[in-house]
């Protein structure tokens, strides 16, 4: 028993049997699916947020933790650049510049390694773990906040850890993105990947732009000790 | 690259494969034969008086379980490379030796062998199963099934700049039928692997069911022990919904593309990477059984209990998440198709009727289904990194602390949606087939188009109705009454289309009429039971008894179990081209739809009488045994109704009389394509030039082929 007949002639391989849809049309649905898939992400993230919101709360109202402002900032502002660089880079394909395409996408992968480096090693305090237990020094000024912190632990690794995980995807699609553009696979006409790399790397970067306020700024700060 | 791929393509690889295969089998055969040995034998010739020395049989039974054990291993080994290929048995292991099932079930036990094959080198003496080290195995061993089963090799082609063709058709020097048993990207094999898949985890639900069943007939413990009862209805929970979200899955992926004059989905490699992820989701909702002491939790997985009980739970609720993995990832796939993939003049509200329902639950699926993972993911987070979202314990002073409640919120933001999920195709069904059966139009085409996603939008107001009683805020209570009553006006305009579409028309009674006739009534039962749920007062006293479950299961029967037998029966002749035997059809009806009022007015009678739902015995003073007896009896019916669905489906799809064409005379394009359908739905094109419920109307026609220029 067979559900679908099979072709065995040629006659399936003229163009109303289309096998690949035709570029322009494969683009659309390219772009739809990965809109739809960036819309279906806002639940995940919107999950987190609520549960944020839901959580760090007291009798007196919203509250968060106290965290070191400083790095927090300049990680933000990083992440942020690098945004500027990825835009660089779409430009440039369009353009035809393999080359500017290149040192862009680079720059982008730089500053979001930043980034990420800054939130495992500073904000998530490794750092300090490293240098504690080897030096016996003590870099920065706020003990940073630990998984078993009650609610702040919970949410903030749990949101800075899913964001963080969103990050690590970019980086890696960016250096997929780089190893195929060296073979040419992208033209002034045809770059789909490089679009998708850049839609879903400002989306992240978005997506921060709502967990920054969120962890580092609303809310009475608290200090405690564990 | 290049050479893995080779490899595993040699006859070698095939072997090893088959090797693996007949290990893993020889190893249970032998382990039944051991406690066979151990049970029966041994203390059987000791009572016979027989006395042998030392270890002597003992060792007599290893050595003949290894030498079975080799046997089978070499005879698999050798099959492989086409050895015993006369034979059924060497046929057997060369072809499972060729499935992605086979290869990604081996797959998925090798890279849990090796997550915890390693977790014992860090670990060293105190080895134990702990909450960190199983779900990292549980999550590897979901990537080494795909990565083995073949579902991801083009993807990772792509990353290394290579070009791949779609491939159409059986795998290279395989017979066609091996199509259904390996990564095929043609929507029209991946809806039939659903639906098999779909009907194999209904009957694994469905035996649980039966024996928890049996143990409610009566007062006190008979079967089974009152942790594996709580194990058997968590599991029957979330495995039924496991097999209703397949079955969606098989309606969606058949249908929507011809339904609209595609050739296929838009994205044909996500599909198939949808269904076979749910395959080893599956697979790990099915092991939570046996790991620690099962799970207990229900299928909603609460906090606390789900935070600190079974490693069992922490399976469940991984094969849950990948299950909605999937579930995303197809519901995606559907709105693309349907947005970019239409015939030329198939607007919108030209469609036919069921592509409207399964964009509707796709809107759902693929939003709502985000935060039900949330919710899994920070049990999973809570046990395995200490992250206390929901652990209310203390920390220091300032410190907020985690909250159980959060579960149910995000939870029930998915869960609640989610049911429309698993209705609103089956509602698409009853609405597709109405009018074929009464040769009228479909009553209020708009109307029914836009309560579909009335269903879906109004569906997202409503989940803290299933926390009433749970210490959520009181001033929540009411508004969360009113929205939900607010449901009943979309479900309103359904069931008055139906009346509106059967009224006065040519009503003929085949099999998938009765059914669809069937569904109407089982989920009027379920809707009139929603609403009594929904007011505070009255849910107050039904929360957490039998109504409750006589509710929900008249909605899920009434809205999908009943359309999908009906989807079955009325579109076998098109999957097939062979007809079901008609009177085995009538008789299955006949059992299901007077067993299920049983049951499901049974569930509700006892409810009102104080019997609690997820309770393993009861008080013989609450005066239920007599209808707890009825309810065992109308089970059992019921699955026996569907054995005999099985055995006409099965029996006439390899030998009953070939159907006509286009058998219920539907204008629908699936029927008006031929039968079976090309690998591309259509020969030449199609074009939309009229509606699609015009029966009865003269030289109505609803889609033509374009001629080919050169015709
Ligand atoms: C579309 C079909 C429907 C399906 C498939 C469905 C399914 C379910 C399920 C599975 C549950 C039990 C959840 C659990 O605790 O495990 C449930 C409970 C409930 N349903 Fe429905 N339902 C449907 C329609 C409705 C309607 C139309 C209403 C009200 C207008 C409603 C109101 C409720 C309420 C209030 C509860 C919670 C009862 C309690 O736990 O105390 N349902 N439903
Ligand atoms: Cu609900």
């Amino acid at each position: 028993m067979s559900a679908v007949t099979t072709h065995h002639d040629d006659h399936a391989h003229d163009d109303t049997h289309a096998h690949e849809l035709p570029y322009g049309q494969q683009l659309r649905a390219n772009r739809l699916g990965l809109w739809l898939f960036l819309f279906s992400e806002v639940f995940l993230f919107v999950g987190l947020f609520a549960a944020r919101f839901y959580l760090w709360r007291d009798a007196s109202g919203v509250v968060r933790p106290e965290l070191d402002q400083v790095a927090g900032l300049i990680a933000t502002s990083v992440l942020l650049i690098s945004s500027y660089f990825m835009v660089r880079a779409e430009v440039a394909v369009q353009h035809g510049e393999q080359k500017k395409m290149h040192n862009s996408l680079i720059m982008t992968f730089v500053m979001g390694s930043l980034f990420l480096l800054s939130v495992i090693f500073i904000e998530w305090g490794v750092l300090d773990l490293i240098l504690d237990n080897m030096f016996g020094v003590t870099l920065f000024a706020h003990e940073a906040i630990k998984p078993g912190d009650g609610a702040f632990g919970a949410v903030f690794y749990g949101m800075t850890g899913m964001h963080a995980l969103h990050v690590i995807s970019g980086l890696v699609l960016i250096l997929i993105i780089l190893a195929n553009g060296h073979k040419g696979a992208f033209t002034e006409e045809r770059h789909w990947g490089v679009e998708a790399c850049a839609v879903y790397w400002h989306y992240v970067d978005v997506v921060w732009i709502f967990f920054y306020p969120a962890l580092y700024l609303i809310g009475t700060a608290v200090t405690y000790h564990t | 690259m290049k050479a893995i791929l080779t490899f595993t393509r040699s006859r070698f690889a095939r072997a090893l494969v088959a090797g693996a295969l007949g290990l893993i089998v020889a190893a249970i055969l032998v382990a039944i034969l051991n406690s066979a040995h151990t049970t029966w034998v041994t203390p059987g010739l000791e009572a016979l008086g027989v006395q042998l020395p030392g270890q002597l049989l003992d060792l007599a039974f290893w050595a003949v379980a290894i030498l079975i054990l080799l046997a089978i291993v070499v005879t698999a080994f050798l099959s492989g490379f086409g050895m015993f290929h006369s034979r059924r048995m060497g046929r057997f292991w060369y072809y499972a030796a060729g499935t992605a099932l086979v290869w990604g079930v081996l797959g998925q036990a090798l890279t849990v062998a090796i997550v915890l094959f390693i977790s014992y080198l860090t670990m060293g003496s105190d080895f134990r199963l702990t909450d960190g080290n199983v779900a990292l195995a549980a999550i590897f061993s979901v990537i080494g099934f795909l990565l083995f089963s073949g579902v991801l090799t083009d993807w990772i082609q792509w990353i290394f700049g290579h070009k791949t063709e779609l491939h159409h058709g059986a795998p290279e020097g395989e017979p066609e039928w091996m199509r259904y048993f390996s990564v095929d990207v043609n929507h029209k094999v991946i809806g039939i692997q659903y639906a098999v898949t779909s009907v194999l985890v209904l009957l694994v639900g469905g035996t649980l069911a039966i024996v928890f069943r049996l143990e409610l007939s009566a007062p006190g413990m008979q079967l089974i022990t009152e942790n594996t009862y709580n194990t058997f209805f968590s599991a029957h929970g979330i495995i039924m919904i496991a097999s209703i979200l397949l079955g969606v899955g098989a309606m969606v992926n058949y249908l929507v593309p011809v339904m609209i004059g595609a050739s296929d989905m838009a994205f044909p490699r996500l599909n198939a990477f949808s269904f076979w992820v749910s395959i080893p989701a599956a697979l790990l909702i099915v092991s939570a059984m046996f790991v620690d002491t099962g799970f207990d939790t229900g299928w909603v997985g609460y906090p606390p209990l789900s935070t600190v009980g079974s490693l069992g739970i922490i399976l469940f609720l991984l094969g849950f998440y990948f299950n909605g993995f999937a579930s995303i990832a197809s519901a995606i796939n559907v709105l693309v198709t349907v947005g970019v993939m239409r015939a030329k003049g198939m607007a919108l509200f030209r469609m036919p009727i069921f592509v409207w329902t399964a964009i509707s639950a796709s809107i759902i699926q693929f939003t709502a289904t985000q935060t039900v993972g949330v919710a899994l993911t920070m049990v999973v987070a809570q046990r395995a990194l200490g992250l206390g979202f929901f652990d209310p314990t203390p920390v220091a002073a300032g410190v907020p602390v985690g909250q159980p409640l959060l579960y149910q919120q995000l939870f029930w933001f998915y869960s609640h949606p989610v049911v429309y999920v698993f209705v609103l195709p089956g509602l698409g069904v009853i609405s597709e087939l109405l009018p074929v059966f009464s040769r009228k139009p479909l009553f209020g085409y708009k109307w029914v188009a836009l309560s579909s996603l009335g269903i879906a939008l109004v569906g997202f107001l409503v989940w803290a109705h299933h926390m009433f009683v749970s210490g959520m805020d009181d001033s929540l209570r009411i508004p969360f009454m009113i929205s939900t009553m607010f449901v009943g006006i979309p479900t309103g305009v359904k069931f008055f289309s139906w009346l509106g579409t059967l009224w006065g028309g040519k009503i003929i009674y085949p099999t998938p009429m009765l059914f669809v006739l069937g569904a109407i009534s089982v989920f009027l039962i379920g809707g009139l039971t929603g609403p009594i749920l929904a007011t505070v007062p009255t849910d107050m006293h039904l929360h957490d008894s039998y109504w409750v479950v006589g509710h929900f299961h008249a909605t899920m029967f009434g809205g999908f179990i009943f359309p999908f037998f009906a989807a079955l029966y009325y579109w076998f002749p098109k999957i097939t081209g062979r007809m079901y035997n008609e009177r085995l059809g009538k008789l299955h009806f006949w059992l299901m739809v007077p067993g299920f009022w049983v049951m499901s007015l049974g569930q509700m009678r006892i409810g009102l009488m104080g019997m609690r739902r997820r309770i393993a015995n009861y008080d013989p003073a609450l005066g239920v045994e007599g209808t707890q007896i009825l309810i065992t009896i109308a089970a059992l019916v019921i699955a026996w109704s569907v054995l005999i669905m099985l055995y006409n489906l099965v029996s006439s799809a390899r030998s009953a009389e070939l159907a006509p064409e286009n058998p219920w005379e539907s204008r629908s394009p699936e029927w008006v394509a031929p039968t079976p359908l090309p690998e591309f739905n259509f020969d030449r094109p199609i074009e939309v030039v009229g509606d699609p419920y015009d029966y009865g109307l003269a030289d109505s026609k609803y889609i033509q082929t374009i001629p080919a220029a050169g015709d």
